[in-house]
């Protein structure tokens, strides 16, 4: 089953709406809750990620055999230093997103802890391609 | 620790859930950062925050979280309400801040739970 979804920049009543229609096509598919809950928890930083630092993007999710793939594609700035944006607590984030909740520096460590792949490529200018697995 | 008993020490007003209050909850999380929040908490819990929008209802419904109480004496709006209670939660109300309120909580016996280990 592929699920694809487009997400706005800025655009925060619809960002969340990937990982609660996965948690829910998982949840129906009988998969455990600690699987939904890593699986919801990934895509839904991940939609933040892209609504807040690139002003939007695509998604593709695929439950297949054993594992949920996906694939979060945008087009914004891209990251300079992937290792200095995967550490815990690091931010860019500007005061207006705290406000809302957002821009603890924790996003990308918990995409990356929650899956059991996790690839993330970037180029300055062009954008950031993220893809998690999570084995079901 | 049941939610009625969280509501009395918190002195809370309950905004939707009240048919939920014989819930058992056995950890607590304070946190305005909802990264924070997924970074840390694993098991079924209570959240404390002062984050009053939409995004904490979601989070707390990702991470399977119940209860919400919100601090500092924001009430939640309609929208707020209506999310929570299409989620079946229970959403609660306390004029205390978050250092009084999780003080509050804690002091009654509930603690953090639900935590990974830091490095
Ligand atoms: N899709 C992206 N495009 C451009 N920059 C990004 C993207 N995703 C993350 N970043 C950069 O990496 C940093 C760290 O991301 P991370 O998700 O860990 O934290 P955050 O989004 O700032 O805060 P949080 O996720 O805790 O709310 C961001 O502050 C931003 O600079
Ligand atoms: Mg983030």
């Amino acid at each position: 089953m592929k699920l694809r979804f487009e997400v706005g920049g800025e655009d925060f009543s619809l960002a969340g709406r990937a990982s609660s229609e996965l948690k829910r096509a998982l949840s129906r598919l009988g998969v455990g809750p600690e699987l939904i809950r890593r699986a919801s928890i990934a895509m839904y930083e991940g939609e933040i990620n892209m609504a807040i630092h690139a002003g939007g993007g695509d998604i593709e999710a695929e439950i297949g055999e054993g594992r949920v793939v996906m694939v979060l594609r945008d087009e914004g700035p891209g990251i300079p230093d992937i290792g200095l944006a995967m550490t815990e607590g690091w931010s860019t984030a500007p005061d207006r997103y705290r406000e809302l909740g957002f821009g603890a520096g924790m996003g990308l460590p918990n995409m990356k802890r929650n899956c059991d792949e996790f690839e993330i490529e970037s180029a300055v200018g062009k954008g950031t391609t993220v893809r998690m697995v999570i084995n079901i | 620790m049941t939610v009625r008993r969280i509501a009395e020490i918190l002195e809370a007003k309950v905004s939707t859930g009240e048919d939920q209050l014989d819930l058992e909850v056995n950890a607590a999380c304070g946190a305005d950062l909802m990264s924070d929040v997924m970074a840390f908490v694993k098991e079924k819990v209570v959240l404390l925050t002062g984050l009053v929008n939409p995004q904490a209802i979601r989070t707390a419904d990702l991470m399977d979280i119940r209860v919400v109480v919100f601090v500092r004496g924001k009430a939640p709006t309609d929208d707020i309400v209506d999310m929570a209670r299409e989620n079946g939660m229970v959403l609660l109300s306390t004029k205390y801040s978050m250092f009084l309120a999780c003080g509050r909580l804690y002091e009654s016996g509930l603690r953090g739970g639900g935590i990974r280990d830091i490095a």
